[in-house]
């Protein structure tokens, strides 16, 4: 177990690595160049040069490469180009209000993917299945601005239920949490609907029942340890799917969280907290990959770590 | 007259199809008598699962359902009783086992809590522990070793024979009267069978329980029935005591059923194969005494097993160890053992399929190395025939197109010749060309099996490795795809190396046969040397464990507490040691051990 967490672990070091090359070989590509963003569009070319040689952005592309994967190494994430600040500090000041609402988010996916995923699967080919099925095809489909400004026209705007934007109290994390949530809830119910409906018709199920075992103790006991298997795998993927989530979700709610930060930083071209945010979104789908690996052979015990 | 105990009415089952509804049993009555065993008996489709699956209402709904008759037990029609009810009746009044021991249990709950929840279906009244005391005594009745440490286990971790032992316990944890078996040992090799209808046998001794068993094996029939029920096509063809169906069956069906079944032993003081259906053989000369089709000196295939941080070697599995044989031309080799010990591991290892040690030289050729394009020329030679014919056709391609696709590949031939080749093999194998353009899900079990057979005969192969390719066949179409290989071969010349558990259609097929176990071959000969004169203990367990169809015949004693087979994974430095075969004379081997 120990060994192939480290054997895990040590191949996330390869996997981010080869992240920071990617990242760092497209923004040295695109077209923008960070220190006229700096300078601001009424500085002389002189001041420009000035602090492209300052930050380095004169150097060949290797050797900038290089010097970032150095301060890497010593855990130095570089400056902010505007803001002057350490990536390292902007990011964990705002990384708990990103992982709160990841956490609202998945609470939500669970709860609205799996019921309603049981629930089809059990009145499979009824009108409930039906409508449900619909349901979900459109959390899927609908884009989460449309979703997140929906929400809030409804339940802030006119009910007045929850408060429009901003980050402190419970009442602030229901809107982000759902909005970000419908996605995955979508997916989950279609998953949790085929994969029960597959576990039911297996031999165990029949094994089960001809003891005499009621429903609720099949479905909950015999088939749901099953069938969950495949939405666990699911989970570790969805990670990145809210990376790419959260900066739709913050920008519409104003969460302070690193979606924001990293929203602002692409368009002001601050490749320092571009680069940062990048490497902590790639370790956290990483993360919970691992976690859903992890968590799967304590359910399924054909399944070993080696 | 005893009074019955469960008695059946006119049961009729329907099963809806795209066409509307099929009735898949029709008007079935039967009584069964306590303490005694009723067998309903027929081949694929005759309705006999889904009469057992009734009587529990168990059946895939809404696929199926019950469209008339009555079952009465203890004075209620059970066929009739609401879901809640019918509930209380399941595991208290009928038990049931089901033919897969490896998909019968829950793959993620213990041994232990699966059968406490059966043993608490109905509620528990004294504690978790009085529950627990009731698995390990049901454990212990079943005749499994350790019945403690067994609590504690998953169902991956036990052999299919320990599984089957298991399902057996939880039918049985709550006392049932009435037990009913779907085909409870077709999964399980002989000797696990064996020991499983003889332990069936002693629980309804000493329980008095009366018993349906679900069969397709004649064999398992006599070893069992005190009644018998044949089915074809949801009828009742013949009903009646078993001694009198064996000795005087009535029907025509049941009588074709009956000649159908390869008898051990019957081919006693006979030379060549043997037709099933008792065709007149002509007598071709015994096979050429030339260069061998087929020659395989030590052939050993072990398996690593990793771990640890570097992904290492750890553990190895000795799948075969160190086997030697040659097939002459026109000559059929069978490998017969039990599920693990190596057949299947040599048949792709002549293929290449898996990384192997030794020599294998086919038609004097050496395969060792080749690969990819360089091993075509020996699989133009060398061609397979699988277990599954529902697995080993693509289902997306026309059945033409999957028998022309060989030809294709190796380049033999292309445009009219080709379809004309692929029309004379499927004419060969007994269908006819009007077929090519289906799909194989519009065929049946045995019509795919002949297509497997074209596609294998399509590069005209010297040998064709036939693995397991009859054992998912019913007798009677078994029968006639046996014939169709011995056809093949009288005009062909093929060879076979024929891979089978199945002792009674090896002595059919073969002219020689070696016997494996754990790798290694303990015993081969001739067909009649191993037949007639088995010298090696395992090769007369085998034998002894086939059931078979004379009910007159004395049945087995039980065996308690049997042990599986050992392990065949073993440490890195394992190095197992050989002992060289005594030879009988004529050919005949045997090894220690």
């Amino acid at each position: 177990m120990a060994a192939y967490i480290a054997r895990r672990l040590l191949q996330t070091v390869v996997i981010l690595l080869g992240i920071s090359f990617v990242t760092f070989v497209l923004l040295y590509l695109i077209p923008a160049d960070p220190a006229r963003q700096i300078a601001g569009r009424s500085a002389t070319a002189q001041t420009v040069e000035n602090i492209r040689h300052q930050l380095g952005l004169n150097l060949p592309f290797y050797e900038q490469y290089l010097r970032y994967v150095a301060g890497l190494v010593q855990g130095d994430f570089g400056r902010s180009y505007l803001q002057k600040t350490e990536v390292a500090t902007l990011i964990a000041s705002r990384l708990p209000a990103s992982l709160l609402l990841m956490a609202g988010a998945i609470t939500c996916e669970l709860i609205f993917g799996l019921t309603m995923g049981v629930v089809a699967a059990l009145r499979r080919g009824s009108r409930t299945d039906d409508t449900l099925m619909i349901a979900s095809f459109v959390g899927v489909s609908a884009p989460q601005f449309v979703i997140g400004i929906l929400l809030l026209y409804v339940f802030a705007v006119k009910l007045g239920w929850f408060p429009i934007g901003g980050y402190g109290t419970f009442a602030h994390l229901v809107l982000p949490s759902v909005t970000l949530g419908f996605l995955g809830a979508g997916w989950y119910s279609r998953m949790m609907r085929s994969s029960l409906i597959e576990v039911m018709r297996q031999d165990f199920i029949r094994t089960a029942r001809a003891t005499g075992a009621g429903r609720a103790k099949v479905l909950f006991r015999h088939a749901m340890p099953n069938a969950i298997l495949p939405v666990i795998a699911m989970i570790g993927i969805d990670i990145g799917l809210f990376m790419s989530g959260i900066v739709v979700v913050e920008s519409v709610f104003g969460w302070p969280g690193i979606g924001q930060l990293a929203w602002q930083a692409i368009q002001r071209v601050d490749i320092p907290i571009i680069m940062g945010v990048t490497l902590v979104s790639a370790f956290a789908i990483v993360l919970g990959n691992l976690l859903a690996d992890l968590i799967t052979p304590l359910i399924d015990p054909r399944i070993k770590l080696r | 007259m005893t009074s019955s105990l469960l008695s059946v009415k006119e049961l009729t089952v329907q099963v809806a199809t795209p066409t509307g509804p099929k009735v898949v049993v029709e008007r079935l009555s039967f009584d069964l008598l306590p303490g005694r065993t009723l067998c309903l008996a027929g081949e694929s489709g005759s309705g006999k699962s889904m009469t057992a699956l009734s009587l529990m209402q168990l059946l895939p709904k809404p696929m199926a359902r019950i469209a008339g008759g009555s079952a009465t037990l203890d004075g209620e029609n059970i066929l009739a009783l609401p879901e809640a009810r019918m509930r209380r009746i399941r595991g208290r009044k009928m038990g049931m086992i089901f033919q897969e021991p490896m998909t019968s249990l829950n793959p993620v709950m213990t041994v232990g809590n699966q059968l406490i929840g059966a043993i608490t279906a109905h509620g528990n009244t004294s504690g978790r522990r009085a529950a627990r005391a009731r698995a390990v005594e049901l454990l212990d009745q079943v005749q499994i070793p350790e019945p403690e440490r067994r609590l504690g286990q998953y169902p991956h971790e036990l052999s299919g024979g320990l599984r089957q032992r298991i399902v057996i316990a939880m039918a049985l944890a709550q006392n049932p009267r009435i037990l009913i078996a779907d085909e409870p040992t077709t999964a399980l090799d002989v000797t696990v069978q064996a020991q499983i209808l003889a332990l069936i046998r002693k629980l309804q001794a000493d329980h008095g329980i009366s018993v349906i068993m679900i069969t397709h094996d004649m064999g398992v029939v006599a070893e069992m029935a005190d009644e018998v029920l044949v089915m074809k096509n949801g009828r009742t063809v013949e009903h009646a005591i078993s001694r009198e169906l064996f000795a005087h069956p009535q029907d025509a069906y049941t009588k074709e059923l009956l000649s159908a079944v390869p008898r051990l032993g019957e081919m006693a003081g006979t030379e060549a194969p043997k037709r099933a259906v008792g065709k007149a053989v002509e007598t071709r000369s015994a096979p050429g005494a030339e260069q061998p089709m087929l020659q395989v000196e030590n052939l050993t295939v072990r398996f690593d097993i990793k771990g640890g941080i570097l992904q290492r070697p750890v553990k190895r599995l000795h799948a075969v160890e160190g086997i030697s044989f040659s097939v002459r031309r026109g000559e059929t080799l069978s490998l017969v053992g039990e599920s693990g010990c190596g057949k299947s591991t040599t048949g792709k290892a002549l293929l290449n399929l898996v990384p192997w040690a030794g020599e294998i030289r086919v038609d004097g050729r050496s395969t060792r190395g080749l690969r990819g394009s360089t091993m075509r020329p020996i699989l133009r030679d060398v061609q397979m025939v699988f277990q599954d014919p529902y697995a080993s056709l693509d289902p997306r391609m026309r059945v033409g197109d999957l028998v022309a696709e060989p030809l294709l590949i190796h380049g033999l031939a292309s445009g009219g010749e080709l379809r004309d080749r692929v029309e004379y093999l499927f004419k060969r194998v007994g269908l006819s060309p009007e077929q090519m353009k289906r799909y194989p899900h519009e065929f049946s079990g045995g019509q795919r099996q002949r297509i497997c057979i074209a596609r294998a005969l399509s590069l005209s192969p010297k040998l064709i490795v036939a693995d397991e390719s009859v054992a998912a066949l019913d007798v009677s179409i078994q029968a006639q795809v046996l014939d169709l290989l011995q056809d093949i071969q009288d005009e062909t010349g093929v060879s076979y190396l024929f891979i089978s558990h199945d002792m009674a259609v090896v002595e059919q097929i073969s002219h020689r046969v070696a016997v494996m176990y754990m790798g290694r071959f303990v015993e081969m000969g001739t067909r009649r040397q191993i037949f007639e004169n088995p010298q090696h203990p395992y090769t007369k367990k085998l034998m002894a464990a086939v059931p078979v169809a004379d009910p007159g015949r004395s049945r087995r004693d039980f065996v308690p507490k049997a042990e599986d087979l050992p392990s065949p994974v073993r440490a890195l430095d394992y190095a197992p040691s050989f002992s060289p075969p005594s030879d009988l004379g004529g050919g005949h081997l045997v090894w220690d051990g």
